[in-house]
């Protein structure tokens, strides 16, 4: 801290006045009690997945005439934060909740604090261990990933080596993006083998690494599938670096894998719909409110797309760099 | 012991901190009834547990971090110092099934530890606090995710262990005001760390090395030694801050962390402490980090775009630190 030299005009009050503004600055909202208020904590807000949600959950905000707001933690990691949002979030005494758990454990004390107050509970993006929340609207990745098999089959004449890139071997989506995409293979292709399932922590580079080596070890591989945004693009670069040409399918976008697509290196991808996430959170709290059956899983839905359906309105809607 | 210039400079700067203590105590006051007047929900007992709550770990951080700070050295390692010893705690606790009172031990000593290492990094290799720090936060990090395998370590195992931060002994009495037993910690650790600056040696030369240095080692002080003790107190304080958290989030989460030494030394200054060494209290950090939070809350509370709520927050700071500048500046 260096001081100023030149004496500046003095004002008291200056830390006391400033926060008094903001505030009321800030207060026109005023809260109205009336209508019907449900806060989103979601995982983040800064990623364009997250925006994308976000803008799902306005949308289905305005049609159904309630009022939302949508916060979550910087990072993925800030566990702690997220649970600060959600307990401020029940201090509003909102009509309903929607929660995305970056940890199910950490967040059970202030789910029984919103049962106990029937404040119902709408998970959405992944699901809460605990019967708390009335239903969980997310991506069905089991049969987003049994979507990615069948083009594969579709691509290479349904004959043939192909290897799986997966993120990693615990995370729910791990799981069940390399399950789905397996199980469809063994039941409906059965002349395609799988020669490799191995994991890359969505590492570009780690990613990258694992296929040339995958390439190398299968010279007559047909196609390669990678389980998510950073398992994608390993894929797509290791196939570049080796000059191999292969099927690939990606899953999730990004403006790394939206140009491998562009340039024929990759096949197409699987994007998730985070529009229909917030939109069926938002929709799926409405009817709890009104006290309607809900479904116990919503599934919001994927796409696959590929150069040719890219620029299409409703894919690109869904689409982020 | 020569101790005649340390306990001048302490009275000193004692006296010069009190203005800026009433100065954020006032703007804390005119945000309680602010974020009150503006929303029928803020001023109630579960909001006023759960700002708290939220406060708890970031104070005790901010406590360690105001005894370093007051030496004129800086930590940022107290937030991944923090993870480190929550990952300890779990794997004393969950891994070894060891019981609860080793498990708090482990963290406390890992963190103290770690402190003493900071310590006599910067006091005899004579690396700049800042970049000495900088290292032992990216290691901390990486070691945090190392040991616990990159997973979270759950206390399932150990009953009770939640009840450190979550449960409320005052609740038990008064039914009516369940304060936490995280913030009951809080308020420990803060007392305790008032008494050792205000009433023992080494508060006296914490404020001494921070004020000037050179005039106490000339004096015939081992700055280093009382350094290296500073900084491994701060360091056993973040290992307090690791058991709270885990036990909040009923979870050692290794990935957490970083960021973290920002709010605990954003609520340092706002409380008065000055970064470049000499003065400071814990009363004023503790009123800082209530500031913060009692921000970010009333914020939300009142449904403020998460952005501008980063926007008003980084606002707060620098004005608080140039109203702090401008009272000083006419003495």
């Amino acid at each position: 801290m260096t001081r100023g030299k030149e004496s500046m005009p003095t004002r008291r009050l200056v830390l006391g006045g400033i926060p008094a503004t903001a505030l009321l600055a800030a207060s026109p909202i005023a809260m109205a009690q009336e209508k019907i208020y449900i806060p989103l904590i979601s995982k983040g807000f800064q990623h364009q997945f997250w925006q994308a949600v976000k803008a799902g959950a306005e949308k289905a905000a305005a049609e159904y005439k309630v009022t939302i707001s949508f916060e979550g933690p910087d990072n993925e990691t800030m566990v702690d934060r997220q649970i600060d949002m959600l307990a401020a979030a029940l201090a509003k005494k909102p009509t309903a909740i929607g929660f995305a758990a970056l940890d199910s454990q950490a967040a059970i004390p202030l789910l029984q604090q919103a049962k106990s107050a029937r404040i119902p509970v709408i998970a959405f993006d992944s699901g809460v261990e605990s019967d708390i929340p009335v239903t969980t609207a997310a991506t069905d990745n089991i049969a987003a990933a049994a979507l990615a098999a069948d083009k594969m089959a579709e691509l290479i004449g349904g004959a043939g080596k192909v290897a799986v890139l997966v993120h990693d071997q615990t995370s729910r989506t791990g799981v069940d993006r390399r399950d789905g995409f397996v199980n469809r293979i063994k039941q409906a292709h059965p002349k395609i083998e799988i020669v490799a399932i191995e994991y890359g922590a969505g590492d570009h580079l780690k990613s990258t690494e694992i296929t040339k080596a995958i390439l190398q070890a299968n010279p007559d591989l047909k196609g390669m599938f990678g389980a998510n945004e950073g398992s994608a693009i390993g894929v797509a670069n290791g196939a570049r670096e080796m000059n191999r040409r292969l099927v690939i399918i990606g899953f999730d976008s990004g403006a790394a894998q939206k140009q491998a697509i562009r340039d024929g290196i990759m096949a197409g991808a699987i994007t998730q719909n985070p529009v229909g996430i917030g939109y069926e959170t938002v929709k799926a709290a409405v009817a709890a409110i009104k006290g309607e059956k809900v479904a116990p899983k919503i599934d919001t839905g994927f796409y696959y797309y590929d150069k040719s359906n890219l620029t299409d309105p409703r894919i690109a809607a869904v689409l982020y760099d | 012991m020569t101790a005649f210039p340390t306990r001048t400079l302490a009275a000193g700067a004692k006296v010069s901190g009190a203005g800026q203590k009433l100065l954020a105590f006032a703007s804390l006051l005119i945000l309680v009834v602010g974020f009150s007047l503006a929303s029928p929900n803020f001023l109630q007992t579960s909001n006023i547990m759960a700002i708290l709550q939220a406060t708890s770990v970031n104070a005790v951080l901010a406590v360690a971090a105001t005894l370093v700070i007051i030496t004129g050295g800086i930590d940022l390692s107290v937030g991944t110092l923090m993870t480190f010893c929550a990952v300890i705690c779990g794997v004393v606790l969950t891994w070894w099934g060891m019981p609860l009172p080793v498990g708090i031990l482990a963290a406390i000593l890992a963190g103290a530890a770690c402190g003493l290492v900071s310590g006599t990094i910067i006091a005899r290799m004579k690396i700049p606090p800042f970049i000495a720090t900088l290292g032992m936060m990216l290691m901390l990090k990486g070691l945090a995710l190392i040991i616990s395998g990159t997973r979270p370590i759950y206390f399932n195992s150990t009953p009770g262990f939640t009840q450190i931060a979550q449960g409320s002994l005052v609740g038990m009495v008064i039914p009516q005001l369940p304060i936490p037993n995280g913030v009951l910690l809080l308020f420990a650790v803060a007392g305790f760390a008032a008494w050792i600056l205000a009433r023992t040696v080494l508060g006296r030369y914490t404020y001494a090395i921070g004020s000037n240095e050179e005039a106490i080692r000339l004096s015939g002080v081992n700055t280093d030694a009382w350094k290296i003790a500073v900084y491994a107190l701060a360091g056993a304080i973040c290992g307090i801050a690791g058991i709270l958290i885990a036990a909040r989030l009923n979870s050692a989460q290794p990935a957490l962390g970083q960021g973290y030494e920002l709010d605990a030394i954003a609520a340092v200054v706002i409380g008065g402490t000055s970064l470049s060494g000499g003065r400071g209290t814990v009363l004023g950090t503790l009123i800082g980090a209530l500031i913060m939070s009692v921000l970010t809350n009333g914020l939300r509370i009142l449904s403020v775009a998460p952005e501008w709520q980063t926007v008003v927050t980084g606002a707060i700071i620098i004005v608080a630190v140039y109203a702090d500048q401008l009272r000083r500046r006419r003495g």
